[in-house]
């Protein structure tokens, strides 16, 4: 089943909310996860088992790296579901 | 001459409080920090020990969802007692290549490893945590001390099982007084009230088994004590050079006048039955302090509870000040407080310091009946010390033949 971009970007802020902190309205398309939002790579491997979890979806660990923004994992999350 | 060093802040997380003031306050009215677990995991193992001493207040409270999540539970009692001390040392402007960090555990990250070993068996290896490693090291408490006070002068941590936090403050002595340091925050924290480290000192008979009468379990110096009661929580103090102290105007609450450790190279667990390594530390820490045996005031003893431990360090301290030890005042504070293992020392050394600061020794509880072979001048209601030039020392006893000794004085400016 097909998964919305808004559904997703919501659920992906309630993650990174969690194991961060940062506000959900913060975690918008357009910010940059590093650059941004302050991410370090340890919390990112948290978000994305989290993201696996919540949204069913396998994230390999060779496309995190491709993950720069919000935007870039709300899209690739959309695509595998 | 050599500078004289002294504590300018306090923090401490207790079964007994969440900052000194409460713990201190509690400890004088004679309570109890122990009570019975309402645990699943106490029926779901069957674990034989169904007390201990929890902080009374929980981590939780006092940091961030975020801070809860990174860091094991002996990093969140490190955190809180450090920033306590800090905080109540005035926050002090310090260099900071010149501050460093000597803080101790005894276990380490246990809660972080089990749970994670749990997680792994349960859900596979992708879903342990990436922060797994960092969490349950045992300098992860120290690090995270540095990291939140920007110390570059050097983080480190003394692993010596209970003895740990007392040798923490003794290494400071040397930090301050190479002339590359001018504070140090010391002490250590414990997290380990957990079904697997209660089932291991259960299994050694290391533990009170009182499980119907929890606040009368640890009873130091009693005919029926019968072990000792796990506590947890964390304890810190803001050590620095005199001249650095009196130049930015800080309060100083006393002078840590010596400190010094011991090996016994006997048995692993059990104490030298004549407390020969145990006496080398306290002579050494007298020697350190420039102090003679007929100085010291106060003692704030190791007293854990055991049978055999409270016997062996009675003979050190026998061996040590003969006849003079009839006159010194003692104290078994653990009687209120359980064994806080690798915080043990640290909480103990604020006790030690506050005896003197204010003038009045915290008492002993659940002494019913004191145990003949203990010929001691013990303190079971808060007794006020004679003013004066005091010397009162802080002992502290691991697993490993560990001894660890400190000595404070009345500061007079």
């Amino acid at each position: 089943m097909a998964l919305a971009q808004a559904d997703v970007l919501a659920g992906l802020a309630e993650i990174v909310n969690d194991e961060t902190g940062i506000a959900t309205e913060a975690v918008q398309l357009d910010k940059h996860f590093t650059n941004d939002l302050d991410i370090d790579s340890i919390s990112m491997m948290t978000i994305v088992v989290n993201c696996e979890d919540k949204f069913g979806v396998k994230i390999p660990d060779e496309e995190v790296k491709n993950l720069e923004t919000v935007g870039d994992a709300v899209n690739f999350i959309v695509n595998a579901a | 001459m050599t500078e004289k060093i002294v504590v300018t802040g306090v923090g401490a997380t207790t079964p007994l409080g969440g900052d000194v003031k409460t713990t201190w306050k509690n400890l004088l009215a004679g309570k109890s920090g122990i009570s019975t677990l309402e645990k699943d995991w106490i029926a779901q193992y069957e674990v034989p020990v169904t007390f201990a001493g929890q902080a009374a207040v929980a981590a939780a409270e006092i940091l961030t969802p975020q801070e809860i999540k990174r860091l094991d539970p002996s990093s969140q009692f490190a955190l809180i007692a450090a920033r306590e001390a800090w905080a109540d040392a005035g926050s002090p402007e310090v260099v900071p290549e010149r501050l460093a960090v000597e803080f101790s555990t005894g276990i380490g990250g246990v809660w972080t490893l089990l749970d994670a070993f749990d997680t792994l068996k349960e859900r596979g290896p992708r879903r342990v945590l990436p922060m797994t490693v960092p969490m349950l090291m045992p300098n992860g408490p120290a690090a995270a001390i540095g990291m939140d006070l920007a110390a570059r002068g050097g983080v480190r941590t003394a692993v010596s099982a209970c003895a740990s936090s007392t040798e923490a403050i003794a290494n400071a002595i040397t930090r301050l007084q190479s002339g590359e340091i001018d504070v140090v925050v010391a002490g250590g924290c414990e997290a380990a009230i957990h079904a697997l480290p209660i089932s291991a000192f259960a299994a050694m008979h290391a533990l009170s088994k009182r499980n119907d009468e929890p606040a009368k379990a640890s009873r130091p110096y009693d005919v029926n004590r019968d072990g000792f009661v796990m506590g947890e929580g964390g304890a810190a103090l803001v050590l620095e050079t005199e001249s650095h102290a009196k130049a930015r105007g800080a309060k100083i609450y006393a002078e840590l006048a010596g400190g010094a450790v011991t090996s016994d190279a006997y048995h692993i667990t059990a104490p030298d039955p004549e407390g020969s390594g145990a006496a080398r530390a306290v002579l050494a820490t007298l020697a350190m302090a420039g102090a003679q045996i007929e100085d010291v005031a106060h003692i704030n003893a190791h007293a854990t509870s055991t049978p055999v431990g409270d016997i062996a360090e009675y003979k050190a301290l026998r061996r040590v000040f003969g006849d003079h030890l009839d006159k010194i005042a003692i104290t078994a504070t653990k009687s209120s407080t359980g064994h806080l293992l690798g915080a043990a020392g640290a909480v103990e050394a604020i006790f030690t310091i506050l005896a003197l600061h204010e003038g009045v020794i915290p008492p002993t509880i659940n002494l019913d009946d004191q145990d003949p072979e203990i010929v001691l001048d013990v303190v079971t209601s808060p007794r006020k010390l004679p003013d004066g030039d005091l010397l009162a020392i802080s002992n502290s006893f691991g697993f490993g033949g560990h001894n660890a000794v400190v000595a404070f004085r009345t500061y007079k400016g």
